[in-house]
Formats: C-alpha cells, structure tokens, sequence
C-alpha cells in the first residue's frame, strides 16, 4: 500500500480543509459535523478550524439549509451538510423554493453561493428511507448545479469548483463508497462542472454512468472489452450542467446507447439523456436504460437485490443494441 | 481596477447623446449598491473612452432620522411620514392592481404600518431585514427606493429586482433588505443564518426577521427559535400579528398562549406590544435590538394589530364582521400617529403639507413607473446560474 492510499472520505476531508485555509468564509454546518460526520468527510476539520467554522447543529434540515441560504447572503461560504440525501427532503422548501431561485427573483443583486452536500445511494440494508437516489428532482430545478462524482479524485476536483463557484451546487456523494480506498496523485486539481470523464474509448457502443452506478459500469465494460466489444465510456460526474457534447459526439459515431443508473429509472436523469441523445442523433441504433425499477427500496436481502445494478444487466442491454 | 474583479459587482447601463454620438454610460455598484466604477463607451458601445473609479460614501440611511430624545417632533413626523407614505404606497397599489394596471397578488400591509416603521427606525443601515408575501412596509420603512419599489410591482426593468419578483419577491439589499418571501416563514430559517454569517465575518449588526401570526404554525418557527437562541444570534423576531392567517381567524388555528410563549420556551425573551402604536414598537424594537446587538441572543417582539384590508386585494373579507373592522380603524395606527404628531406641537397646516407631498410623491411614482419599459425578453434567460445557464 503506498502512502498515497487514501479513503474517499479522507479525500473529502483534507479538499475541504484546504479549501478552508484559503478562503476564510467558508464554514461548515450540518448535524454531528463535529465528531467528523457520519462518513468521516468531516474528520478532523471542528480541531482545526473550531466551533465557528465547523457549526454542530440541532436535527432542523430545514433551518440548516435555509441558515446556510442566509449565511450566504451576507457574503459567506456556507457548506451545508445534509447527512444523507433522503433528509434533504424537509429542507426542500429552503433549497428549491429559496436557494435556486434568489438570484433570479432578486434580479441578481444576490447569489446563493453555496454548497449542499448529500451522501446518496443504495446502501445495504438501508430500505426505504436511507437510501434513496433522487438526483433528477434537482436537475429539473433552475438555478441549481448539480454534482454527482463517483471517484475520490473526481469528488476532490468538483468539490473545489463548487466551493469557487457563485452558484448553488448539489453536491451528491456516493455513499457506499465513502470507505472505499484509492492511489490518490499529489495534486488534486479543480475539476469543471459539466465535462465527463472518458474512460474508455471504443466504436461499438456508449456507456453512459455516474455516482454509485459507475464502478459497476466499469466492471460490465472491463467483461465486454474481454469479449471484443469496443465501449466508449463516460463518467458524466455532474448531470447539470452535464457533458451533452462529449455523448452526443461519442453516440454519433457509435449509434448505440447504454446509460446506467442507480434509482428509479421513471424519469431519472437517465431519462434525459435518452431523450437527448435521441433528439441530436438521427442515424441512431438503439438505446437502452438501465436502472432501478419504480418501488421503494426494500429492506430484505433478497428484494433489494431488485434494486440494485448488477454488471449482467448492463452487458445484457448492450447485446440487446449490438443485435439491432 | 483589477482589485475589483474579484468584488461582487453589477452594471447599471444608460445611453447618452454626446455630439450626436450615441454612447454608453456604465456604472458599476458593488453588492451593496456603493458605486465602484464610472465608464463612459465609446461609439461602439464595446470600448471604455474614460474610466474612473469612485468611492462614493454608502448610500444616506433612512435610519438617521432626528433622535427622539432631542428633536421629539422631528422624530414622530419622520416616523409618521414613514406611515403614511406605506398607507399611500399600499392603497395605490391595491387600486392599480383591481383597476388590472399592476400584475400579480397584492398584499397590503394598511393598518399594520406601525410595526415596520416602529421596528426599522431602530435598526442601522447595515442591520439586515427578511420579510414575508405583505414586505412592501418593510421594504419602505428599510429605506428602499420608493420609485424601485413601485416599478417592481408594476413588472418594470427599472424595478428593485429589475422586474422578476414582483410583490411577493421584492428585495433590497443596498439597504440590508433580504427579501420578501413567497412561502410562509420562508424567512426565519435566512434571518438565522444571515446573523450566523454576520457574527462570522465580524461584524455587529443584527437581523430582523418579520413574520405572521400565521408562521408561528410552520415547523421552521420551531427550528429557528431553537437554533437562534443556542447560538445566542443577533436575531429581533418580529411577529407581525395581524389577527389573520389568509382568509382564517389565528385564534381558530394556534393553540396555547401565542407567539411569545412559544419562543420563550426556547429561552428566547421578548415583549408583547401594541402594535398601532409606533412609539412603542419602536421603543421595545431599540431595547430589544441592543440586547441582541450585545451578545445577549435573540429577542422577540410581538405587535399586536389588525389588517384592514382582505388578504390580497381582491378579498372582500367577508369572513369577519364590521363590528371587528369598526373596531380596528377606530384604533388606526396611522391616526394615532397623527394625533400624537399634533400633540407633539406640530402645526394641522404642516402636517397635512406632509400628507400632500408624501400623495404627491407616491403619485409621481406611479406615473413614472407606468411610462417605463417592460424587461426584454432576454432577462428572463438571465441570472439563472452561471454554470449550465440556459443555452
Ligand atoms: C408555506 C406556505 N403555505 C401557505 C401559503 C399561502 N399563504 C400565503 S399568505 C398566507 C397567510 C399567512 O398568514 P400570516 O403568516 O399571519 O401572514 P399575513 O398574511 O397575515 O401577513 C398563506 C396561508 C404560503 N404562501 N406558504
Ligand atoms: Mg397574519
């Protein structure tokens, strides 16, 4: 193990702890931040930084948000911690109804110029409320940026971008991977909103994935590449403002299309770029979605299992568009 | 002036006829409307000919008004035209808009104007306000710009928010005034989190949050009860008790002893007031507001009055019964403002020259503000978002 060997949550932790010590308005607030957060994406920054920065809060989401709204306003940095994506849900009205839409309402003599962070995705045995993927309500709000990284390095280099952008951003973490370790690089640079990661290139088919979804579309891609298939595969990394040119472009030339997504795939972000996709690419084979199905996330083993995206699902939908 | 990039800024634009050219007069204020920089473009409109910084001082508060000890008169007609120019503002509106002249919802603020002047000749220039749906008061008593104002509610460029909020989304914040707010308690959560902000980057102003009685009902008057009073923030909570939540009776919907109990049993101490009575909002809103400007955490104010109007301005109000009207106009806040002007030694005659100019100016308004132009069509594609704006 080399010393670079980090966990993805030690990688959040030191991003945002140097993002501290260069701008001295960012601050943090959200539940049990002070002991490092539930991921350890926190750990260590209420030691360095103190109570001021590093806000422990009361269980009032929506207070947390719309405080960090307020924080905001008067020219701080707010990074609001919102525990895991399901709790962001009484904490909507402050995001949707206030967050994305100051600037615009007040003609833009305000910005909203924060960061809510919310770890998402299956995680095992976590059932119906813990566990949920509701990443597309965002994206169908205006005014909100939209992050959903999938690597310890791709979370570090959007995580900058959101904390030195003026816009809002949804910062979607995946969870399940938190403790997953990585070879992390000295440098760790600022990553653009909106360019996706291409991860391999090939001339038979797309692959379009991200967040929890990605490392089993790496996997599915790894199989089809033994077995002669050339995938063109993409980590879009943010869904908005998303890399429409790099998928458009790569499904141009390869006229087929797998996107690959965790949650419900009924209008998940999935959805759009299927529909986008088939909008721009007229000489188009086949597209194919691959996501969970429309129920709550089950608690037992053997129903969540439904839920989940296995590497099988995904090398079958390719053959299924190879065919046509 | 490259110290400025990195300051907050945006551009007011004008065009002016130098020797018959056309050229572009561009002034860029800060975040906090304080001019930064004068450019006047060439014929191209594209290319600065002269450029100059400016550091003008911060716009003239409408806070500074006669001190109340040593110019008592002074003192109440400032507060009393403050009053009147919200009554005139709010009655205008209220006929333009069921005349069809004004888009959107009116909710008039008549009869409760002594609560937002009471509690806003308290405040500093640099003390923050949030506000709720019935914000034109606040917004007034504040400080902002009447003809902004006016020109917002009639959907105009030249509004406060260049003509994308309206009423119920009016904001100010060259004088601290973060927002009306079209969600019910939307602001108590922005009010706690502003003075969070505030005491982060050093500063010692406070924040006053103004909501209804019917808030005291949503879970986020809960949450910021606790939350102000467990960071002892610089928070005024102004519950605006106007004796109705919409088309309903409060006493009907909130249960127990009211606002006030409700936020002292979070620790957070406050008073009950006549809300009519402008002098003693005031006075309560100052004692209250330097506790809270010490250190001493949140307070609450609780202003008791009545709103003369129906909920917006096509509500006849049928709901509730003259006697109760009768019984509120006979206690006018407006009046009583007046009367207590006169007792103070003011001349009947100087008083209503004050009523006809401040007549006079709200009409000019509303004549100016017809005659401007519509936002084109580009602004409703702006200011969205930076990152993925709309293509
Ligand atoms: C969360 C929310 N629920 C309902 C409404 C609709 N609504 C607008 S104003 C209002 C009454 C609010 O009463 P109060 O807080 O006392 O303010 P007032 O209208 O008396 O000034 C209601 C129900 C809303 N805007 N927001
Ligand atoms: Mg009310």
């Amino acid at each position: 193990m080399s010393s670079n060997t980090l966990t993805m949550g030690e990688v959040a932790a030191r991003t945002l702890a140097d993002e501290m010590r260069r701008d001295p308005t960012i601050w943090v607030l959200g539940e049990d931040v002070e002991m490092g957060g539930i991921f350890a994406q926190y750990k260590g920054l209420f030691q360095e930084f103190g109570a001021q920065r590093v806000v422990n809060t009361p269980i009032s989401e929506s207070t947390i948000m719309g405080a960090g709204l307020g924080a905001a306003l008067v020219g701080t940095r707010p990074v609001i911690e919102m525990r895991i994506a399901d709790f962001v849900l009484p904490a909507i009205d402050e995001l949707v109804n206030q967050i994305a839409k100051v600037r615009y309402m007040f003609g833009g003599q305000a910005r909203a110029s924060l960061v809510a962070r919310m770890p998402h995705g299956l995680m095992a045995g976590s059932a119906a409320q813990h566990s949920q993927i509701i990443e597309s309500w965002f994206v169908n709000v205006p005014g909100l940026v939209v992050a959903a990284p999938s690597t310890a390095l791709d979370l570090a280099g959007l995580l900058r971008t959101a904390l030195r952008s003026d816009d809002p951003v949804v910062f979607f973490e995946p969870k399940a991977l938190f403790k997953t370790s990585a070879d992390m690089p000295d440098d760790w640079p600022a990553i653009p909103f909106g360019k996706a990661a291409h991860l391999s290139a090939g001339d038979d088919v797309t692959i379009v994935s991200w967040a929890q979804a990605m490392p089993v579309a790496k996997t599915a891609a790894a199989e089809l590449a033994d077995a002669r298939v050339g995938v063109d595969l993409f980590d879009l990394r943010s869904l908005w403002p998303w890399d429409r040119d790099a998928i458009v472009a790569s499904v141009a030339r390869t006229r087929r299309l797998v996107v690959v997504q965790e949650g419900v795939g009924a209008a998940g972000f999935g959805a759009e770029v299927a529909a986008t996709v088939g909008e721009a690419v007229s000489a188009l084979k086949g597209i194919r979605r691959v996501a969970s199905p429309r129920i709550p996330v089950p608690f037992a083993p053997t129903l969540e299992e439904a839920c989940w995206i296995r590497p099988g699902m995904i090398t079958k939908a390719v053959k299924e568009v190879l065919a046509l | 002036m490259r110290h400025l990039l990195h300051r907050r800024w945006r551009l007011h634009e004008a065009f002016v006829k130098i020797n018959g050219i056309k050229r572009g007069l561009w002034r860029a204020v800060d975040h906090i409307e304080h001019p930064v920089c004068l450019s006047l473009m060439g014929a191209r409109l594209d290319v600065p000919v002269a450029s100059r910084e400016v550091t003008a001082p911060p716009r003239p508060s409408l806070m500074q008004i006669p001190s109340h000890k040593t110019d008592h008169c002074a003192f109440l007609r400032e507060l009393y035209r403050r009053m009147k120019a919200i009554r005139v503002f709010e009655d205008t509106c209220v006929a333009a808009h069921k005349a069809g002249e004004m888009p959107g919802y009116i909710h008039s603020s008549a009869g409760q104007e002594a609560v937002p002047v009471g509690v806003c000749s308290a405040l500093r220039t640099d003390d923050r306000i949030t506000s709720t749906h019935r914000g034109h008061g606040h917004g007034l008593a504040k400080g902002s710009d009447l003809d902004g104002m006016m020109a917002e509610l009639y959907g105009k460029e030249a509004g406060l928010c260049g003509g994308k909020g309206g009423s119920m989304h009016v904001a100010d914040f060259s004088v601290g005034m973060l927002g009306a707010n079209g969600i019910v308690a939307g602001g108590i959560p922005i009010a706690c989190g502003a003075a969070q902000g505030l005491r982060l980057l050093g500063s010692d102003a406070i924040v006053a949050c103004f909501f209804g009685d019917g808030a005291v009902n949503r879970g986020p008057f809960l949450e910021g009860m606790n939350w102000a009073a467990i960071y002892k923030l610089p928070v005024l909570f102004v519950c605006e008790d106007n004796t109705f939540s919409a088309f309903t009776h409060s006493s009907t919907t909130t249960a127990g002893p009211g606002p006030l109990a409700r936020a002292e049993s979070c620790g957070v101490s406050g008073e009950r007031v006549d809300g009519n009575d402008v002098l003693a909002v005031h006075e309560a809103a100052l004692r209250l507001s330097s506790e809270a400007r010490a250190g001493g955490g949140p307070r609450f104010l609780w202003a008791k009055t009545y709103r003369f109007s129906g909920h917006v301005s096509v509500d006849p109000a049928a709901y509730r019964s003259q006697a109760d009207l009768d019984a509120a106009l006979a206690h006018d806040p407006l009046a009583l403002a007046r009367a207590k002007l006169a007792k103070a030694g003011l001349p009947e005659a100087d008083i209503a020259a004050l009523d006809s100019e401040v007549q006079a100016d709200i009409l000019r308004s509303q004549a100016r503000a017809r005659t401007l132009p519509y936002p084109h069509r580009a602004q409703a594609f702006m200011d969205v978002q930076d990152m993925g704006a709309p293509a």
